[in-house]
């Protein structure tokens, strides 16, 4: 007898169509009408097939940023976080046989908070567009203000999903804009838009067009009234002031410069980190270290009366899958790379991107950097032709080019962002500037 | 007996040493090439530095402190913990996969628009909808975007329709998504057999509801077998209804929410198709409608285009973006992977075996974790500790932890809150008879159990009962936090 026959036995049943027999005839279907099954050297093949079809940063300099970039991922990255027992976990709800997780995330979160200069760390949202849509709801929780400003300059993606984040307590988002020499935020204006009813200021360090903004730091002074959320690159905090010594209340950020792969844009890490006391305002599931029945240190899944499982409507969001092995991720790209790493790493960041947009100014037709101030990976470059057909050119010399930035950001036609990194070597940097002088 | 490893406790930022990670270009970096405003530079950084040897030997040891479906049977109620086939991270691991940037232009990515193309129409097969949006990242981003949908909808039609009707089985995530778009959320009561109340949910629908929110089978693994009626009461006072994919496990090639008159449904493809959920995520939670509602979908949509795969940026009625970019691409890969591997005919007898396993480990437990409700369930059911608690006080939370030093995961328990003592189970359609003789086995014994034994477990994991209540005070959420109080933990 074959188990199948053998359970239905138990049951007292004879065929597997008496387990729907509680399906209305009305709703039933007759199977799907999709391909038959195939083996897996089939499956692997096809799909490795379709793949090739891609062309990738593996093979191609690639200068596009905004969110996502190319960096180097040390080989021990995906041996740890392909192990078993982390990829196959659930969320870690039995505590006690979860312990590796827990300590894992609970070492992510102290090295974020240590990075951001903020104590309060969740275990992460799903990108930074997300976290900024949360971010702004949390500083309506924060002070019951419904004005929220951002940056003119900010990708239109942040924009749209902030907006509908904001649904819900119906604040009213208001742009200010930017300095069109240094392309730092423009003080004047943002001052005439901040009134009593702003709950929060968003400020990205760096920004949209890659430049570190020297007035983030003064902004906590300018508005006290207001929760300051700032927007990061954590490996610039390699170098960069932490946000919470400048008084951020709240900080975000794209986790996926930290050793995780592009993946065209996800799974992406969306930090969330914000003061002490504001943690049972926090979103998302946060570790806290505990002890257990023996005194010994332990972890476990903490503050879960602002969640929705236990609050439901009343939840500080509705978020409960994470981007946990994401951050699991991160930690251990933090790990391998060190004090020292980070902070090297930041600088080569810094001076890959000095000498490229350098080098691109020295090209007839091309101004670069747009913009005058300190650049951490990317940076602006009004270029001589439409950047898409500029893409278009330099994809035949087998370069991935940059990002127009008309989309993003009003009368910038003309203008691209592109980043650059570790990843490009001099001679990759060398062969986007012959081909930039080729085709103009 | 099982026995998980106890490694040293000590934290990564505990650890000294000196790390051995190098680039290229750091030797020679010239400082004056670094320029960081004044305001902006950075004072301290208090982070360690170890060799790569020191780090892998921690994480490995951290790794067999937790235990993943690979480790052995994890039942855990509506989180579907199917084994995750190896064929899917492999492939998710291929430069061609993951090297790509999602700003790249749509003529080098050909073959990932490819992939989500198919999987958007595998999806909707599979749902019986007409249009599906991978971009949400997790079954209760899924959610949020379904309500962002529904508001768009009845805005379209000049309705302005405040409410959202949930059952008190429903998951947490269901009216904390409804909350969060902005709808007040109105709970209505089960009936005694634990399925939706027509009386309630008649007294509770009006010309304010814009949507009912429930998952079939519901949360008790029970079918919901008026659903005709339910959709019929629903779209007669003009609202939507919105289904919960977090149990499709249970239906894939029987029924689908479409054929069930849903308008809007979300999928988890870390459930029902397999992908792994690394601790908690990353998941993906594509959205399937039908097609009135299909013009208010998040951009871009994946078309074609003269035989070219193509982003469409151009849908003036969508309700614009709920994360950056097109979704969690790594997982849809995988799923992908999953459904053409299954077949059609493979999703259904996955399904038919889910519910099988399901059945059949419900009749070994029946006799000492009674059922309430009635006999027939669907992928996972819940049972109740009651008497073991009246009898021995032994809670399902004692059982909970007991069941870790036996080697198994912990179902999920005390939800849903209308069965007292509630252990809810799902085996999942990748566990043998013997897994689930052996685990009923273990269940039985541990009613029989010295209850000082049960309630003291767990005793075999790398920690003892871990003390949550002290967590929830102190918040201590990073070393840096920890540092200020004091090292008294």
């Amino acid at each position: 007898m074959s188990q199948e026959t053998e359970m239905l036995a138990a049951l007292g049943l004879s065929s597997l169509d008496e387990l729907f027999t509680d399906v209305p005839e009305a709703v039933r279907i007759d199977g799907l009408r999709l391909p038959p099954g195939r083996s897996e050297l089939e499956v692997i093949r096809d799909i490795k097939t379709i793949l090739a079809k891609n062309l990738t940063a593996d093979d191609h300099p690639c200068f596009l940023g905004a969110g996502v970039s190319h960096h180097f991922i040390p080989a021990a990255v995906r041996s740890i976080v392909g192990r078993s027992e982390f990829l196959t976990s659930y969320t870690p709800y039995q505590p006690e046989i979860s312990q590796g997780m827990l300590q894992a995330l609970f070492e992510y979160q102290s090295y974020i908070a240590e990075l951001t200069g903020l104590d309060a760390v969740n275990s992460s949202n799903y990108d930074a567009s997300t976290a900024l849509g949360e971010a702004a709801t949390m500083c309506f929780r924060l002070n019951e203000k419904r004005r929220f400003l951002i940056p003119e300059a900010l990708s239109w993606e942040k924009k749209s999903v902030l907006n509908n984040y904001v649904l819900g307590p119906k604040l009213e988002i208001v742009e200010y804009g930017y300095d069109p020499n240094t392309g730092e935020l423009d003080l004047e204006d943002l001052r005439s838009k901040v009134d009593p009813d702003t709950c929060g200021v968003y400020v990205e360090v760096p920004n949209l067009f890659g430049v570190m903004d020297s007035q983030a730091p003064f902004l906590k002074k300018e508005f006290p009234e207001a929760a300051l959320v700032v927007g990061v690159d954590p490996i610039s905090l390699g170098i960069l002031k932490a946000p919470g010594d400048y008084g951020a209340d709240i900080v975000i950020g794209e986790g996926q410069s930290l050793g995780i792969d592009m993946n065209f844009g996800g799974p992406l890490l969306g930090i969330f980190a914000c003061r002490q006391e504001h943690v049972r305002k926090m979103p998302g599931r946060v570790i806290g270290m505990t002890r257990d029945a023996n005194g010994e240190r332990a972890f476990c899944m903490t503050l879960q009366t602002r969640e929705q499982h236990i609050r439901r409507s009343k939840a500080t969001s509705n978020i409960c899958t994470n981007e946990a092995l994401m951050a699991v991720t991160a930690i251990v790209y933090l790990s391998l790379l060190g004090k020292e790493g980070l902070e090297g790493l930041a600088k080569v960041n810094v001076a890959r991107a000095k000498r490229l947009m350098t080098l691109i100014g020295e090209i007839e037709g091309f101004t670069s950097p747009v913009f005058e101030g300190s650049h951490f990976n990317e940076f602006v470059v009004r270029t001589p032709m439409r950047p898409e057909k500029l893409n278009r050119l330099l994809l035949k010399h087998g370069i991935i080019g940059g990002l127009p930035l008309a989309a993003h950001v009003p009368r910038m036609d003309h203008h691209m962002l592109f980043a650059t990194t570790e990843m490009h070597s001099d001679a990759d940097q060398d062969a986007l500037l012959r081909a930039l002088k080729e085709v103009v | 007996m099982y026995r998980q490893a106890k490694h040293d406790r000590r934290l990564i930022m505990e650890h000294n040493g000196r790390s051995d990670f190098d680039l290229p270009f750091l030797r020679a970096l010239n400082e004056e090439d670094v320029a960081v405003p004044a305001s902006l530079q950075r004072e301290s950084l208090d982070l360690p530095s170890l060799p790569e040897r020191e780090v892998v030997k921690h994480y490995v040891n951290l790794s067999q402190m937790n235990y993943g479906v690979d480790n052995g049977l994890y039942p855990l109620g509506s989180c579907t913990m199917k084994f995750n086939p190896k064929y899917a991270d492999h492939l998710a691991s291929l430069p061609s996969a993951n090297c790509i940037h999602p700003y790249q232009g749509e003529e080098t990515v050909q073959g990932a628009l490819q992939i989500m193309y198919q999987l958007e129409q595998a999806l909707c097969e599979i749902s019986g909808m007409d249009a599906v949006t991978l971009q949400p990242a997790a079954g209760a981003h899924g959610e949020f975007t379904g309500m962002l949908l529904t508001k768009a909808y009845h805005v379209s039609r000049g309705e302005d329709r405040d409410e959202v009707v949930v059952p008190d089985s429903a998951h947490g995530t269901n009216p904390a998504s409804a909350a969060m778009a902005g709808y007040r959320v109105v709970e209505i009561p089960s009936s005694n057999d634990g399925s939706v109340d027509l009386e309630a949910l008649k007294a509770a629908l009006s010309e304010r509801t814009a949507a009912l929110m429930i998952t079939n089978p519901n949360t008790l693994g029970i079918f919901e077998n008026e659903i005709q009626q339910i959709a019929k009461l629903v779209h007669d006072s003009g609202a939507l209804l919105y289904y919960d994919g977090a149990n499709l496990n249970a239906v894939m090639g029987r029924t689908t929410p479409g054929k069930m008159d849903f308008d809007i449904v979300h999928f988890n493809l870390h459930k029902t198709f397999a992908t792994p959920h690394g601790g908690g995520g990353p998941g993906a939670g594509p959205v399937g409608v039908k097609e009135r509602i299909a013009p208010f979908l998040p951009v871009p949509r994946v078309v074609m285009r003269d035989s070219k795969y193509a982003l469409d940026y151009d849908r003036p009625e969508s309700i614009g973006k709920v994360r950056s970019y097109y979704g969690n691409f790594a997982v849809l890969l995988r799923a992908y992977a999953y459904i053409l591997r299954k077949g059609g005919d493979g999703l259904k007898d996955a399904s038919d075996r889910a519910v099988l396993n399901s059945n059949y480990l419900k009749h070994q437990l029946m006799d000492v974790y009674p059922l309430p409700f009635r006999e027939l369930r669907k992928h996972e059911f819940v049972v109740s500790a009651k008497p073991l608690k009246d009898e021995k006080g032994i809670r399902a939370f004692d059982v909970a932890k007991r069941l870790l030093d036996y080697g198994y995961h912990a179902p999920t328990v005390y939800f849903p809150a209308l069965v007292e003592e509630a252990l809810m189970i799902e085996p999942t359609e990748t566990e043998t008879k013997e897994t689930l003789d052996e685990f009923a086995a273990v269940m039985k014994h541990i009613a029989s159990e010295d209850p000082e034994i049960v309630r003291s477990a767990p005793h075999n994991t790398a920690v003892g009962k871990v003390d949550e209540v002290y967590a929830a005070k102190e918040a201590i959420l990073s070393y840096r936090a920890f540092k200020k109080r004091g090292a008294s933990t």
